[in-house]
Parts: C-alpha cells; structure tokens; sequence
C-alpha cells in the first residue's frame, strides 16, 4: 500500500508543476511524468494491457502538444487570476470535497469490490470463448457494442482535425490568405 | 488522494488564462478518472486477469472498469487532438494564445 | 536531420512495426490487443516522418495507403458485427469451433477484431498527425 501513495505523491507534484511553470515545452515535459506516473499506477494495479495502452497513448499526446507549441512558447509575465475565481474555486471544490465523501462511504472498502457481473465473465472467458486474456474477450466479444462506438469516436475525431484544418488548404501552401482581417 | 488530482486539472481549466495550459488541465482531469475507476476494481492480493498455462485457481482483480478504462484512454486522444487543432487555428487568426487578449481582439 | 539519425532510422522502423504487429496479432493471449498495437504501428509511420522530414517521408509511405487502411478496417471492423445480424444478435461469434486456449487461432472473432481495430487506430491516428504537421509548418515559414 505505501508504493501507491508514494507514486500518487509524485503524481500530484508533477501536476502542480505542469500548471505552474512559465514556459509552455516546461509544462508539456510535466506532464508527460504525470503520464509516465499514471501508467506506473497502473502496473501497480495489475492491470498490464492499461499499463501499455496508457504509455504509447501518452507519447503520442506529447507528440502533439509539443508540435502545437515549439517555437511559441513566450514566457510572459502573468497576472494573478481574479479573486472572484479563486473563491468560486475553493466554494466548489468544498462542495466537490463534501458530495465525494458522502459517496465513498456508500461504497465497498478498497480491496474487496463486489464482482457481480465479472463473476459471469471470468469463467465463460475460458470456456465459452476460450481466450486467456479475460479484458479482451471482454470488449470484444462480452461488449462488443461499446468497442464499435469507439471507433466511431475515432474516425469522427480525425474527420473533425481535418475539417477544422482544412480553409487554409484549398489554396496552395504557397500563397498566403490576405483578405482576412 | 486521486481526487486532489481532479481539482488541480480543474483549477487549471478555469483559472489560468493561456489555452495551451487549459488544455493540459483536460488531460490531468481525464487522468484522474481513469486513475479512479480502475482504483474501485482493485482487489487485495488480486492478479492480473489473464489466464495462464497450467496454473488453476488465481484470484484476478476485476476485470470490467478496466475494458472501460481501456477504451476511455484512446477516446482522450482524440479529444486532446480535436482541441490541439482548434488551438492552432486560434494562433493563426489572433497570434496569441491569452484569452483576455483574444477577448479584446475578436472581430 | 543529421546522418546518424537517419541510418538509425533505418533500421529501426522495420522492428518497431513488427513488435506493433505482434501486438495486434496475440491480443488474445497476453496484455495489448487491438488499440495499443495500432498505436505502435503508427508511431512507426510517425518516426519516419520526424527523422528524414515530411517530403521525402511522403515519397516512402503510399498516400492513398493511409485513406484506404483507415476506411477498410473501419469498414471490416463493422462487417463482422454486421454478419451476426442474420441469427439476431449483433457480434455473434460465429467460428463454431474456437480450437484451444493459448493458440494463436483460438478464441474465434477477435484475432479478425483485432486486426481491423490496428489497421483503423494505426492509420486514423498518422492521419490526424499530418494534419496537425502540414499547417503548422506551413504557419512557421509565413513568419
């Protein structure tokens, strides 16, 4: 138990940092260790086929962040932010803070989950689809459904880059677009 | 302690005034409830869930958040890529990335 | 980028790619499966792009290969759900005899599954990593 909340501990560091630092490629290494913290918890958690999903996930998250951001990362000097946000905040996340322990101690304790449908899906995996690993038979057979919504969700996202890029592209690359503003 | 995560990912949405930082904010909250939902299906003293050659009889941790989880990382990806591309065209219309800047230059 | 990084280069996409492939193909045996696997197979694609540049990256990768694998696994992925649809229920697994756990063609459907969930994630994800790349590009030299 002491490795979660040690890893949880750098977890948290990693983030108040990602959110602090001045330079913009600063914040985006920050997060790529609260990333790399996140998949360790994941190990951690025994839960392999997250772990690697999480990592390769990851590395292309900060593929594109960094593209996004070379080269216009400008340290200005910024003002705090209103009062009137910063109370909002702490009135909400008190709230927030509130509602969540109600709920948790609704729940089982940590470590003894009540396993009502998996306890129909850890055998069946084995006999009925023979497949060893009991998360893919899962979404892909047991739940099939939700994986195809997620490659619906897939496609749509790189039909909507591609539309959100594209006014400029009509054009040649060459030409510049002069009657805006 | 997973909850602490999701309150700085939200502080970081809503108070801080450059885009890029809002948007890391939406990948620290969309890590904190991935985080939390694997978290409930723990299991004391579980393995992971698959099954292995000749060994009978393993106590598996609860596979079903994690099939949720699984799908829910690549849908982050592509929700951080739709809002990297929106974040591009902003600079080249405005030539900034401060929202108070922007608010004052739309038109 | 300089000659060390392009010999390397090389040599390393091929392994990259296979390990991505292996990935995909024992998705039923051990952790991966489908998603983390194409993500693999693309961000070999990605690695090519990033060491030798966008022109002559683009003269090695086929463009009609990327629009063309991203349609035909989504297109594969939704007929196999499709051909259950004739006894009533959507993704029947429909290989009568499934062969034994730990072998490679065990486990009916989802080795095809996760063949077209590799070939869309890989090809959908380079796709979006084009985009994002041509305009920025394209933005710096305006500067």
């Amino acid at each position: 138990m002491f490795e979660f909340y040690a890893i949880m501990v750098f977890v948290i560091i990693g983030a108040v940092f990602a959110i602090n630092l001045r330079g913009l490629l600063s914040s985006v290494v920050a997060v790529g260790a609260v990333g790399l913290g996140v998949c360790v918890m994941f190990l951690l958690l025994q839960a392999p086929d997250l772990a690697i999903t999480q990592l390769v996930v990851e590395i292309l998250c900060l593929i594109i962040l960094i593209r996004a951001t070379i080269g216009r990362g400008i340290a200005r000097q910024q003002p705090q932010p209103s009062v009137w946000i910063f109370l909002v905040f702490v009135v909400f996340s008190f709230v927030f803070l509130y509602a969540a322990y109600q709920g948790m101690s609704e729940m089982p304790a940590f470590g003894k989950p009540i396993m009502r449908v998996s306890n129909y899906y850890i055998p069946n995996a084995l006999s009925q689809v023979k497949a060893a690993n009991i998360v893919a038979a899962i979404i892909l057979d047991f739940r099939g459904y939700d994986t195809l919504g997620e490659a619906t969700v897939l496609f749509t996202s790189v039909i909507a880059v591609l539309a959100i890029m594209r006014r400029k592209g009509r054009k040649k690359i060459n030409e510049r677009d002069e009657s805006h503003s | 302690m997973d909850l602490v995560l999701f309150l700085i990912g939200l502080y970081a949405v809503i108070a801080k005034r450059n885009l890029i930082k809002k948007v890391i904010g939406f990948g620290i909250i969309e890590y904190a409830v991935n985080l939390f939902f694997v978290l409930v299906g723990y299991r004391m003293g579980g393995e992971a869930p698959i099954y292995q050659e000749g060994i009978a009889g393993q106590v598996f941790v609860d596979p079903l958040p994690q099939a949720l989880v699984l799908t829910s990382i690549v849908i982050g990806l592509g929700t951080t890529a739709v809002m990297v591309g929106l974040c591009i065209r902003i600079y080249q219309r405005f030539g900034t990335f401060d929202i108070d800047e922007i608010r004052s230059l739309k038109g | 980028m300089s000659l060390i990084v392009k010999r390397i280069t090389k040599y390393t996409v091929g392994l990259i790619m296979l390990y991505g492939i292996y990935i995909i193909l024992h998705g039923h045996l051990s952790p991966g499966g489908g998603f983390a696997g194409g993500v693999i197979v693309a961000l070999s694609f990605i690695h090519l792009v990033l060491a030798f540049g966008r022109e002559d990256a683009l003269k090695m990768i086929p463009g009609k290969f990327i629009s063309l694998g991203e349609a035909f696994g989504g297109l594969l992925f939704l007929g196999i759900a499709l051909i259950g649809l004739a006894s009533g229920v959507f993704f029947l697994n429909f290989f009568h005899s499934k062969g034994e756990p730990f072998h490679l063609l065990s486990s009916g459907i989802i080795p095809l599954c996760n063949i077209a969930i590799g070939l869309k994630v890989g090809a959908g994800l380079f796709a979006v990593f084009m985009i994002l790349s041509v305009f920025k590009i394209d933005d710096k030299e305006e500067e």
